[in-house]
């Protein structure tokens, strides 16, 4: 793992702001898709693809790369924009989410796009299936990690909390659940339309590992997972406090922009706020 | 020559001999539940390839991967009684490099399970196996809410899926192999019942190929699971009472189904009748009937459940009642015979 100095965290800040541009530029072009959950995790997935994970671009299909899955398929593109600026393919290809013959279709697709290692849309069937890979790494004595991205809202599925039981049935210590906790779905707040708290002592009572940041602080996320990590015998869960829209002000907070794409003007204006924080960035470095 | 199962004596005489005009007093034929089959199979697979993995849902004695798990315990996963779960999980592991055969009832997995089927085995394409136990209504005494009878609707759509209902326990046994070497998702259906032992050990098994079980140029029957041996009475009794020559087409795999052998069967028969274990709605007989309608317009008759739930009661009461037995089909063949003209 590259060492955390403040040049690398200048760098990844940067990245996560690039991913940001690249989530509203994919979303302008498409004219449809999700803006609030993608921005908010750029920081998570830079911070994953970045520091985290072992893996290749050059080889996405490595035997002993650590798979990340993204259980909340409509935050995708996040995950495109971090896989493109991390060099998984080119930046313009951005351009194609949504349209016809796209490797990058609306909800992820495995077969289209290997490296996004499952196909995922309907909500609350990631941390299953990491689950499942979690556990052939185990039968098979690999090292390779699985870190599984959901979001909080989908912790409303059945089949999520079958998960949770299944992972700490098998004592699987190298699966990571890492929660996208902003709060907001489409009909409004997590806690109005079907609460969640406490979400922290629900996972504390299936026998994880609970540990709670800043979702849009990098470092703290990337100590955060450190911590994850050193612990033996349980599955961990990171509940990543985000800010829905996170990096473009007019969106920030608002669960009115969880499910629809900035027009031109909104783009324009969104682009404009990322760049001058990029700058912000650079000149404190 | 048609591969056929009519090639000895003893063969001959199942068929040819006593009177047997249903299960209830078919006692000359061994009686073996098809799960058996599919747990002896299992057993096979996991001795030919490790990462062939056999994980239950709390049902492992009546789905019978009870074997498996004495022969195999380190290739045997139990999660409890999560069915969505279980097609999920296996997703993850068959995405590693694992063969996860899954098994509950097929009222379960995949009634429960249908959009994780869809997504994560199918769209996602992972080599994952459905073992779908207790379908049909001769579930028997547990009742309707226990009997699939739509499963093989709800699968064949799947695009992708590989669908097979084999028609006693020595197939079911070969399919289970086939379908475990096999790369891609599938779904193999069986049932819970003992019923006919009507085909040997050395019968081939190919999956997407049907076989001519019997001959005849009057009319097709084309069956699938256990309920291929009421047609093979039907058509002997047919002989008898009729002169009417039926052929009896052993339709394992639904999908991806053998359009040439059901083609051939219309062409050379001139009249078609259906028989499964199943809602005619959308089953089996349904993709004949798409593939006749398409390429060999012919007369067709239906034998199913005609849109309508399952009940308790004893197996094969259930099968008559429900117009399956081999009455029914000798019927449902004297009026497609009628309709030739």
């Amino acid at each position: 793992m590259v060492e955390l100095t403040p040049q690398r965290v200048t760098e990844l800040k940067e990245r996560a702001n690039l991913v940001r541009q690249g989530i509203i530029r994919s979303l302008l072009a498409a004219g449809s898709g999700h803006s609030a959950g993608p921005l908010d995790m750029a920081d998570v997935f830079t911070a994953l693809y970045g520091q985290i994970m072992r893996h290749d671009p050059q080889n996405p299909e490595w035997p002993d790369r650590d798979r990340l899955l993204l259980s909340c398929g409509h935050i995708t593109p996040v995950r495109y924009s971090a896989m493109a600026y991390f060099g998984y393919f080119p930046v313009e290809e951005l351009l194609t989410l949504r349209k016809f013959g796209t490797r990058l279709q609306g909800h992820p697709e495995r077969v289209t796009l290997p490296s996004v290692e499952t196909t995922s849309g309907p909500l609350g069937e990631g941390l299953a299936q990491g689950t499942g890979m979690a556990l052939a790494a185990k039968l098979d004595k690999k090292d390779w990690r699985v870190y599984v991205v959901t979001s909080d809202a989908e912790h409303q599925c059945g089949l999520h909390w079958e998960a949770t039981m299944t992972a700490a049935k098998f004592n699987l210590d190298n699966l990571i659940c890492i929660i996208d906790r902003n709060f907001i779905q489409i009909d409004g707040s997590t806690e109005d339309v079907m609460p969640l708290e406490p979400l922290a002592d629900k996972y504390r009572s299936f026998n994880w590992n609970v540990f709670e940041c800043d979702g849009n602080d990098i470092v703290a996320f990337i100590e955060t997972v450190e911590k994850a990590k050193a612990t033996k015998g349980k599955p961990s869960v990171i509940i990543a406090n985000t800010v829905p829209g996170k990096g473009v002000s007019y969106m920030e907070g608002d669960y009115t922009w969880h499910g629809k794409p900035p027009n031109k003007e909104q783009a324009d204006i969104a682009l404009k706020e990322l760049e001058a924080e990029r700058e912000r960035i650079l000149a404190h470095a | 020559m048609p591969e056929t199962i009519v090639n000895d004596a003893n063969a001959q005489h199942e068929f040819d001999g006593e009177p047997l005009e249903s299960y209830t007093n078919g006692a000359s034929v061994q009686q073996v539940p098809t799960r058996n089959g599919f747990g002896e199979g299992l057993i096979e697979a996991g001795n030919r390839n490790k990462n062939v993995l056999a994980i239950c849902a709390d049902l492992a004695e009546s789905t019978r991967m009870e074997g498996f798990k004495k022969a195999h315990p380190d290739q045997y996963l139990e999660i409890g009684v999560a069915e969505q779960m279980l097609v999920a999980m296996a997703g993850g592991l068959a995405a590693a490099g694992k063969v996860p055969w899954i098994a509950s009832y097929a009222m379960f997995n995949p009634g429960r399970s249908w959009e994780q089927v869809r997504t994560i085995m199918a769209l996602n394409d992972t080599n994952v196996k459905i073992a779908g136990a207790h379908a049909g209504v001769s579930v028997g005494p547990d009742g309707a809410t226990h009997q699939a009878i739509e499963d093989i609707a709800i699968m064949r759509v799947i695009p992708h899926m590989t669908v097979v209902v084999p028609c006693d326990s020595v197939q079911t046994k070969k399919a289970t192999i086939a379908l475990s070497e096999y790369i891609g998702p599938v779904y193999l259906r069986f049932g819970r019942e003992k019923s006919p032992v009507i085909t040997k050990e050395s019968l081939p098994f190919e999956i997407g190929k049907a076989q001519i079980f019997r001959e005849g140029t009057d009319v097709a029957i084309v069956a699938c699971g256990i309920l291929v041996y009421n047609a093979l009475i039907a058509a002997e009794e047919l002989a008898k009472e009729d002169g009417i020559q039926c052929r009896v087409v052993n339709n394992h795999t639904i999908k991806p189904m053998d359009e040439a052998a059901i083609v051939a069967a219309a062409t050379d028969c001139g009249a078609v009748v259906t028989v499964e274990e199943h809602q005619k709605h959308a089953g089996m007989g349904s993709r004949v009937a798409e593939i006749l309608a398409q390429h060999k317009p012919v007369p067709i008759e239906f034998i199913g459940v005609e849109d309508r739930f399952g009940q308790s009661g004893d197996p094969y009461e259930l099968i008559e009642y429900y117009g399956m037995g081999s009455a029914s089909i000798k019927e449902a063949a004297r009026k497609a015979y009628a309709r030739k003209t």
